[in-house]
């Protein structure tokens, strides 16, 4: 497969949820059976949520969040609860996992998330080996210059081989200004003359991409501290790997020590890392997290929610997101008559269209499934857009009649819809099966059958279920 | 064999002291007591080892020191790098030529955790034994990786095989499979691009470059090592599992050990995976690949001489 066939739309599975994922449902789970004696019993106390408390310190730490940080959030987390009467409406389980959530958020989101609204803007970004500056660095300039500015990027790795290439590819990819000077092995002077360069050049917004180093590396350090007096940035951003173990804290601290850091970006937040690292920075430091990395293409870059990093370290999925996606694009009547349809177990081939053309308009699969509890992990297979998609075409390619009434499809008809859609008959017949499963089970629970539902879900499971879903 | 250590622990040496901050006072002649035991714990959580292996050291401090209230910290460190001893038998391992050169090495891992450079390091490593590299730039995807790999090269004298970005990396493979082959090579590298170890059609691209090898040499590639950052957390785990599952690993090297990190994730990944360890970064520099040793590891994260 060429490198540009490198899609990230659609992705993966076959794996069966990660170890990680597991781990994130089970949270509310454990939390949920170390309060359950809790129910009825008026006020939540020290003594009653001991366990509970010790669960949420292993599920932090398990996160990857720094011992000391986990240890001081649980005290919070204590204060804030006890005392507190137990709700009749939710299970006292669900109610300390939203005191913990509603500190979590609290905590990820103090402090000045937005950039310095200085022009020129000028921006420094530092950080460890391989955390994603360069990337980054294209990354910011893209959003910047979609917000109106004309963002410059300048070389200031002059240690890792082709680094400076690198960045130059992707400024000329993304069309931004572009500084280097392959010859000179004096960042401050590369600084001081990219200044110059980009004045000229009528910038009003500098990025400049750093080498890689470590924080106790004094001479390096040493080195960015005098490119960050002469240059004077606005804003100096920490560029960290979102599955930063332990490490993380000292590492923060020591160039927030040296820089005066503005804030953080967190990369690779696209694979499966719980993300504890950046709690870890954010309460040692008190730096705020701005920016979040999600991909390898230039455009895979957000501002930061505190709340989905909240539900990620938890494991609780991106509820709040998904809900608020799903209240945008889903038109409620419509959702509303097709329930009924549902409920009368009369849904034809053009509902079902129609229910995958809302399904889609929240998005992808992906990043539909990567919001739900406990799926955040999980992968979908690589060709389930591309399955869905194919359903479409065959279902697009039958007549209206047809669509209402699948009972009229015969041979011949099969394979003229196969031609229409560019698929094999088998592909025709194989929707129409399942599409009979799914009529057989709605009449089935219009019926009252839940349970023989159940095990004739469990068998399609076994077929690979509906194509698409 | 103390040569070997010194050389270790110098690389490990800024590690060594700062894990040394947080327990010179705990390992020192001091007796062990409540107090200490809280910091001990302490300072196995940061060092990345999971909460199994940090309750196996402890447990057994603990059992010690109830047998004898007078253990002293450096006692107790003892105990704990016998235990981490203990956990990492056997994860050790030398590289093993193939009966039939050249032996093949993919390096795989998630996007900067230091392949390109390990490629470079480990080759340079060879051939300062005497052994003839190839080295295959078959990252083809991230922007100059190639010029990267290229600029190696010719600092170090490497032979390489290279195409451009946006090359199949596959085919790249494949190319610089037959040329070690036909100039009788004794080692071939494959460099590849990072991936995120859940995108599972990125690492359908890797099962290809596999095929592709064994086109060339059934027996190819004779070792599959993941490239592990040792500054990251849990996470490792996942990655470890999934490129086993998709590649099928047979060790891992691990890097940016010259950092405070103490890398504690490689315990886990042995522990659940039982892959090997082949070498550890310490560096940047052409030389800052060091053989991996569970004892010299152990010795060096609890502050003890050799």
């Amino acid at each position: 497969m060429s490198p540009q066939a490198r899609k990230r739309s659609c992705l993966a599975p076959k794996n069966e949820p990660t170890l990680t994922t597991h781990m994130f449902e089970s949270l509310t789970e454990k939390l949920g059976s170390a309060l359950r004696n809790l129910r009825g019993v008026g006020k939540l106390t020290e003594e009653n949520m001991a366990d509970a408390l010790k669960e949420v310190r292993t599920a932090l730490l398990a996160a990857d969040v720094h011992f000391k940080v986990a240890r001081d959030f649980v005290e919070r987390v204590q204060v804030a609860c006890v005392g507190q009467e137990v709700l009749k409406s939710v299970t006292p389980g669900q109610q300390v996992v939203k005191i913990i959530n509603d500190e979590l958020v609290r905590l990820l989101g103090e402090g000045q998330t937005a950039l310095s609204p200085a022009r020129p803007l000028k921006i420094l970004m530092v950080g460890l080996h391989g955390s994603g500056k360069t990337t980054s660095t294209a990354k910011l300039g893209k959003l910047l210059k979609k917000r109106g500015y004309k963002p410059f990027v300048v070389a200031c790795d002059i240690y890792r081989p082709a680094a400076i290439d690198q960045l130059e590819i992707l400024a000329k990819q993304e069309e931004l200004g572009f500084y280097a000077d392959r010859q000179s092995q004096d960042v401050t002077a590369i600084g001081a003359a990219a200044l110059a360069a980009a004045d000229a050049a009528g910038t009003d917004c500098m990025i400049f991409d750093t080498a890689g180093r470590l924080q106790i590396d004094a001479d390096l350090i040493e080195e960015v501290k005098k490119l960050r007096a002469r240059i004077q940035p606005d804003e100096v951003l920490l560029v960290a790997d979102g599955a930063l173990g332990q490490e993380a804290v000292n590492v923060a601290k020591a160039f927030h020590d040296a820089l005066q850091l503005t804030g953080l970006i967190l990369t690779k937040l696209d694979g499966d890392a719980r993300g504890g690292a950046a709690l870890s920075i954010k309460s040692i430091t008190g730096v705020p997290i701005k920016f979040v990395g999600t991909g390898e293409k230039t455009g895979d870059f957000d501002t930061f929610y505190p709340d989905r990093l909240a539900s990620r370290i938890l494991g609780m999925g991106d509820v709040v997101s998904l809900v608020e996606r799903a209240q945008e694009n889903i038109d409620q009547k419509e959702a509303e008559r097709m329930a009924e349809k549902m409920r009368k177990a009369d849904f034809n081939l053009e509902d079902f269209l129609a229910q995958m053309q809302q399904i889609k308009k929240m998005g992808s699969m992906q990043s539909i499934v990567g919001m739900m509890p406990g799926m955040s992990g999980v992968q979908l297979p690589d060709d389930s857009e591309k399955q869905m998609a194919r359903t479409e075409a065959i279902i697009y390619s039958m007549t209206l009649k047809e669509r209402r009434k699948p009972d009229l499809l015969n041979g011949s008809r099969r394979q003229r819809i196969a031609n229409g859609a560019g698929v094999k008959i088998v592909e025709v017949n194989q929707l129409l099966k399942q599409f009979q499963q799914m009529q057989k089970m709605m009449k089935m629970l219009k019926g009252g059958g839940a349970k023989k539902m159940m095990r004739q879900m469990e068998a399609m499971k076994g077929k690979g279920g509906f194509p698409g879903f | 064999m103390f040569g070997l250590f010194k050389k270790f622990k110098d690389g490990f040496a800024k590690t060594f002291s700062a894990i040394g901050e947080k327990t010179r006072g705990l390992f020192g002649g001091r007796t062990i007591d409540a107090a200490s035991l809280g910091e001990l714990e302490e300072a196995l959580y940061t060092a990345d080892f999971g909460v199994a292996t940090t309750e196996e050291i402890l447990r057994e401090i603990k059992v010690a020191h109830q047998k004898d209230a007078t253990l002293a910290g450096q006692q107790a460190a003892a105990i704990g790098a016998a235990v981490l001893q203990r956990v990492l038998a056997g994860s050790e391992r030398v590289i093993k030529p193939a009966p039939q050169a050249p032996t093949v090495i993919v390096l795989l891992g998630v996007n900067g955790s230091g392949k390109t450079t390990t490629t470079a390091k480990l080759a340079w490593k060879l051939k300062q034994e005497g052994k003839t590299v190839v080295v295959a730039a078959c990252d083809t995807f991230r922007a100059a990786a190639v010029e990267q790999l290229k600029t190696w090269a010719q600092r170090l004298d490497l032979e390489i095989v290279a195409s451009h970005t946006g090359a199949d990396s596959a085919a790249v493979a494949f190319d610089a499979l037959q040329a070690a082959k036909s100039r009788g090579r004794d080692y071939l590298i494959v460099d590849t691009a990072g991936r995120l170890h859940n995108k599972s059609n990125l690492m359908e691209e890797l099962a290809k470059i596999k095929r592709v090898l064994a086109k060339v040499d059934p027996a190819a590639p004779h070792e599959s090592w993941l490239v592990v950052d040792g500054s990251l957390g849990s996470n490792s785990i996942e990655q470890a599992k999934a490129f086993h599952k998709t590649f099928g690993l047979t060790g891992l090297v691990i890097t940016k050990l010259d950092g405070t990190s103490r890398g504690g994730a490689i315990v886990g990944i042995w522990r659940e995976l039982k892959l090997p360890i082949y070498f550890v970064g310490l560096g940047e520099q052409k030389e800052d690949l060091q053989p991996y040793s569970v004892e010299n590891y152990a010795r060096a994260v609890f502050g003890l001489e050799k």
